[in-house]
C-alpha cells in the first residue's frame, strides 16, 4: 500500500547540513499497525511528517495507494491529505471550536453539506466513546478525551491511512492503553493501514504488527514486532526491548536459580507468540505425572500473542520429565531450554 | 453668541460634540480592524517560516507600519491634509479626521494582530494542513478565530489610542470633544467645560474598555 524509497531530507541551518532521514526505504503493506520507534533525534517525527509533506522530501519517493506523493502539485496534495488522517502528540485541537465542530472542521475542508456532517460527526462521536461530550469545548476534556477528538478528526474523511505522531506519548499509562485499544479497535473495524511513531517499546508490543528501529535517521532494524523482541540484532533495539522485558541479562539470576533450587530439573520457557497455548503448564501437570514449580519470569502480550520467558522446576520421574519436555517441544511453539538437568 | 452661553445651549453642544467623537472612534476602529488585521496578517504570513514567505513584502509592510507608528499623531494630521483633501474634498469636520485616524491606529493594531497571531499554537495550523486546508481556510477558519480574544483586546487598546487621536484631530478642526473643549472651553477661559469634555472622554474610555473586556471573556473557552 506504501512503498517509500531512498527518502532523504537534510535540513539546512546557518550552512550547517544536518541529515534527518536517510536514505530510507520501506513497504507498509494495507491493514496493518506499522510502528516506527527510535530515540528523540532519530528522525523518525521527521520521518512520518514527509509522508503527507508537512515536511518536504529533499528526495526520494513515496507511493501511497500508487499515488506519488512527493510528485504532487499543491492542489492535488491537499486533495490527497483529505485521504491521510493524522493524530498528534499535542492533539492540536481548536480551543474555538466545540468537540463537535472540531471533529467537523475536516469535512468543511473537503466541502461536504451541513446535514451529511453532522450525520458523520455523530457517527464519529460514537465510535471514539464521546457520546455526551459533542459541545464541550477541548479545555474541558481531559488528555485522552482529546484525543479521542483527534482521532475522530482524523477519521472524518474516511482515510484509508492513519498517521500517528507520538499520540499518546503525552497521556498516563492507563490513558494510553485506552487510547492504543481504540487504535486497534478502528484497525480492525475499518480496515485502516496505521503508522505510528513512539519512543516507548511498550506501544509497539501492544499494538503494532511490524515495527522499524530508526536510529541517526536510518532503519537499522525492522521486521515482525515478535521476532524483533525475540531476535533483537542491534544495540538500540535490544535497549528498547529491555524498556518492556526487563534487563536481559540473566545468567547471575539463572546461576541464582540453580543453587537455591537443588532438586529436579529446571528449564527455560519461551514463549514466542501462540495463543493457543496459554494452559501449557496445567496441560503439562495433568498429562505427567510431575510437579511444575514456577520460579522466575516474565510473559507479555503482543498482538501475534504471548512473548517472554519462564524459568520453571520439575520435579518427578526422570523419565517422567524427559516425556513432558519432548510433549512441549513436539505440540506447541514454546522453546525449551534445559538450564540444570536432574541430579 | 462669544458673551453669553445657555446652559441648555451648552448641553446640546455637548450631546453634538460626544455624537462626533463616538462617530470617529467608531467609523476609525471599523477601517483600524479592517486594514490592521490585513497588516497583521502580511506580516505574519510573510514572516520567515510563514505560510506566505517573503522577505520583500514583509520588510516592505514592516517598513510600512514601523514608520508611521513612529510619527506623532498630530503630525501626521498635518503631514496627511493634501491627501485628506485629495480623499475626502476638506481638510475640517470629522469626516476629515477618519484618513488619518485610521493611518495612524492601523499599524499599531497591526502589530497587535501579528503577536495575537504569532500566539496561535503552531501545531493547529500545521493540523490543519494535514487535513488539506486552503490557506484561505487556515486564516479565516483557524488563525482569526483562534486568536480572537488577543484581537478584541488589541482593538479595545486600540479604541481608546483613538480617542485620544479623536480629541487632537479635534484641536485642528475636527469637531468631537476635542474641539469642543478647546475652543469653547479653553480659549474662552471656561475650564467648566474642560471639565466636562473631559469627563464624558473618560467615561466613553471606561465603557470600551468594558466592552471589550466583556467580549474578549466571552468568547474564550480556553
Amino acid at each position: 500500500m506504501i512503498s517509500i524509497k531512498g527518502l532523504q531530507k537534510i535540513f539546512t541551518f546557518d550552512n550547517k547540513q544536518i541529515t534527518a532521514v536517510d536514505q530510507l526505504s520501506l513497504d507498509i503493506q494495507e491493514g496493518e499497525i506499522f510502528g516506527v520507534i527510535g530515540y528523540s533525534g532519530a528522525g523518525k517525527s521527521t520521518f512520518i511528517r514527509l509522508l503527507n509533506r508537512l515536511e518536504e522530501p529533499t528526495e526520494g519517493s513515496i507511493q501511497i495507494n500508487n499515488q506519488e506523493i512527493t510528485q504532487l502539485n499543491k492542489k492535488d496534495l491537499r486533495i490527497a491529505r483529505q485521504d491521510i488522517g493524522m493524530i498528534f502528540q499535542h492533539f492540536n485541537l481548536l480551543w474555538s471550536r466545540t468537540v463537535k465542530d472540531n471533529i467537523a472542521f475536516p469535512l468543511e475542508i473537503a466541502g461536504f453539506p451541513t446535514a451529511e456532517r453532522e450525520k458523520r460527526v455523530q457517527e464519529l462521536i460514537d465510535l471514539v466513546g464521546l457520546s455526551g461530550k459533542e459541545n464541550a469545548y477541548p479545555s474541558q476534556l481531559s488528555g485522552g478525551q482529546k484525543q479521542r477528538v483527534g482521532i475522530a478528526r482524523a477519521l472524518a474523511n474516511k482515510p484509508k491511512l492513519l498517521l500517528c505522531d507520538e499520540a499518546t506519548s503525552a497521556l498516563d499509562p492507563e490513558t494510553t492503553n485506552a487510547i492504543l485499544d481504540l487504535l486497534v479497535d478502528i484497525n480492525e473495524k475499518l480496515g485502516l493501514t496505521i503508522i505510528l511513531i513512539t519512543h516507548e517499546m511498550h506501544v509497539i508490543r501492544k499494538i503494532c504488527n511490524r515495527v522499524a528501529v530508526m536510529e541517526n535517521g536510518r532503519i537499522v532494524e525492522q521486521g515482525d514486532v515478535l521476532d524483533v523482541f525475540l531476535h533483537p540484532q542491534q544495540t538500540v533495539t535490544k535497549k528498547f526491548v529491555e524498556q518492556v522485558m526487563g534487563v536481559a541479562d540473566e545468567s547471575e539470576s539463572i546461576h541464582h536459580l540453580i543453587n537455591t533450587y537443588n532438586e529436579g530439573r529446571i528449564i527455560r520457557l519461551h514463549f514466542i507468540g501462540e495463543t493457543t497455548n496459554q494452559a501449557l503448564i496445567s496441560q503439562v501437570a495433568k498429562a505427567y505425572p510431575i510437579d511444575i514449580n514456577i520460579l522466575q519470569g516474565k510473559i507479555t502480550q503482543t498482538q501475534r500473542g504471548a512473548y517472554g520467558t519462564l524459568f520453571v522446576q520439575l520435579k518427578g520421574d526422570s523419565s517422567d520429565m524427559e516425556e513432558a519436555v519432548t510433549f512441549i517441544q513436539k505440540n506447541t511453539s514454546v522453546e525449551v531450554e534445559v538450564i540444570r538437568d536432574a541430579h | 453668541m462669544l458673551t453669553n452661553l445657555f446652559p441648555a445651549l451648552k448641553l446640546e453642544e455637548l450631546w453634538q460634540a460626544t455624537y462626533e467623537t463616538f462617530y470617529m472612534t467608531i467609523l476609525a476602529l471599523v477601517g483600524t480592524f479592517i486594514f490592521g488585521i490585513l497588516l497583521g496578517l502580511l506580516l505574519y504570513l510573510t514572516m520567515r517560516g510563514g505560510i506566505w514567505e517573503n522577505k520583500f513584502i514583509n520588510l516592505i509592510v514592516a517598513s510600512f507600519v514601523n514608520i508611521f507608528r513612529a510619527i506623532p499623531f498630530i503630525i501626521l494630521i498635518l503631514l496627511l491634509f493634501p491627501f485628506t483633501n485629495f480623499l475626502m474634498g476638506t481638510i475640517r469636520g470629522p469626516n476629515a479626521a477618519l484618513p488619518a485616524l485610521i493611518i495612524g491606529a492601523a499599524p499599531f493594531y497591526g502589530r497587535l494582530v501579528e503577536i495575537a497571531l504569532k500566539e496561535v499554537d503552531k501545531g493547529v495550523v500545521e493540523a490543519s494542513k494535514a487535513m488539506g486546508a486552503k490557506t484561505r481556510t487556515i486564516i479565516f477558519r483557524v488563525l482569526l478565530p483562534e486568536s480572537m480574544p488577543a484581537l478584541i483586546s488589541g482593538i479595545t487598546v486600540t479604541a481608546i489610542a483613538l480617542i485620544g487621536y479623536t480629541a487632537m484631530a479635534g484641536v485642528i478642526g475636527a469637531g468631537g470633544l476635542g474641539n469642543y473643549a478647546y475652543y469653547f472651553g479653553f480659549q474662552r477661559r471656561d475650564f467648566d467645560v474642560v471639565l466636562v469634555c473631559t469627563i464624558v472622554i473618560v467615561v466613553i474610555v471606561f465603557i470600551f474598555q468594558f466592552i471589550g473586556d466583556y467580549i474578549a471573556n466571552k468568547i474564550d473557552k480556553r
